[in-house]
């Protein structure tokens, strides 16, 4: 029931782009296609479960216990950058086609504020480790709805008149705020 | 170079928010209200000006491979001051700043400005550098909070200003979206007019 609570609560109600602000950055930028949102949302799927579990780990067992609280963003953004350059060079090694699909889009991640941003709250709400996993998973796949549904919306929008001031980003954004609205139909669910 | 057009290009020419689009996140994230978006964009500009200011004092020190971990390193070291001064002296602001003041680290406008000028530039214009980007930033945090809050909820700085019924969704999440999107359109057409 608790992880129930969790995967509805990330994916819809405070969704992490729509209701959270986090990952704008790809949101806006990469969800011109439905096809490279897809792959986005794979490789943040990717990563960002495998920092919450090593920035956990981290936490409890090296930050906590020695009293270097103070050091969690330091030492967090350098484990995500980290991984993000392991990661792509196991892939590319054990793995040529899935490196293929996620391979652009990896080093785009390092500063994709929703990883950082998953790994402290999950830290911050007190998780337990498997509520840790549960939440990024769930995060992420609330990432790649936000950007799958945006991306959708976009493909459409190139084939509409806009007006000239509009086009671009501004429509985007206004699009955006319609579908955050939407989700703002979720609140109270859980 | 010419200090004075350095400094103001941030302003409105190379705004990071109206016309690069850098650091949506924290944009969008925090302002529900003129004083925080002003909060946070004085924040980011600490941050700015003194990643700046080191990375070009040690630029010839940092070889070229390991470069953007030495910037991410420099720059979470006063991230990491911003937010113990802010947990003790303005607790309320830090409070409502959250999650955002941590994720100032991956603020694309702090590592852009490190990688992109700071890097090739003599010191005394990184910090130019850093000040404008990081006033402009503020600038664009506070016009954003002030239409938000006005419209959601009568006040700017908590002065009030307007009575009568009014639209709460522009302090929730969507109306973010929504009058970002209205402030880049009527920045398009003035600036490119």
């Amino acid at each position: 029931m608790e992880y129930f609570v969790i995967v509805i609560g990330s994916i819809f109600v405070s969704n992490i782009v729509l209701a959270q602000f986090l990952g704008i950055c790809p949101f806006v930028g990469v969800s011109g296609k439905l096809s490279t949102s897809v792959g986005m949302g794979g490789a943040v799927l990717f990563v960002m479960t495998l920092a919450t579990i090593v920035t956990w780990v981290l936490q409890y067992y090296l930050l906590t216990p020695f009293g270097l609280g103070f050091m969690q963003t330091i030492v967090f953004i350098l484990i995500i950058a980290a991984l993000v350059q392991m990661v792509e060079i196991i892939l590319k090694k054990v793995s040529p086609p899935l490196y293929q699909a996620l391979g652009v889009f990896l080093p785009l991640i390092t500063t994709n504020c929703a990883v950082l941003g998953v790994a402290i709250l999950t830290i911050q709400k007190e998780f337990s480790l498997m509520e840790g996993v549960v939440f990024a998973i769930s995060n992420a796949i609330g990432f790649t709805l936000a950007l799958v549904l945006f991306a959708g919306i976009r493909e459409h929008l190139d084939l509409m008149e806009v007006p000239k001031g509009m086009r671009g980003v501004p429509i985007a954004l206004l699009v955006a705020g319609i579908l955050a609205l939407a989700f703002m139909g979720f609140t109270g669910l859980v | 170079m010419n200090q004075v057009a350095n400094f103001t290009k941030g302003f409105i020419k190379e705004n990071p928010v109206f016309v690069l689009l850098l650091g949506l996140c924290p944009t969008l994230g925090v302002t529900s209200t003129a004083i925080n978006g002003l909060g946070m964009g004085l924040a980011t500009t600490f941050v700015l000006v003194m990643s700046n200011l080191v990375v070009s004092l040690i630029k010839n020190a940092i070889p070229d491979k390991v470069r953007i971990p030495s910037f991410i390193v420099i720059i979470a070291s006063f991230v990491t001051i911003v937010e113990l001064t802010m947990q003790a002296y303005t607790p309320a602001l830090f409070e409502a700043l959250g999650l955002f003041i941590p994720l100032i680290v991956v603020n694309c406008i702090v590592l852009g400005r490190a990688e992109a000028f700071a890097s090739k530039q003599t010191v005394f214009s990184s910090v130019i550098d850093g000040l404008g980007m990081g006033l402009g930033f503020a600038f664009a945090l506070t016009i954003l909070g002030a239409v938000r809050e006005l419209l959601g909820s009568g006040n700017i700085f908590g002065i009030e200003l307007m009575k009568g019924d009014l639209m709460l969704v522009f302090v929730l999440a969507p109306g973010a979206f929504i009058a970002l999107g209205y402030l880049i359109a009527l920045m398009n057409k003035f600036a490119k007019s």
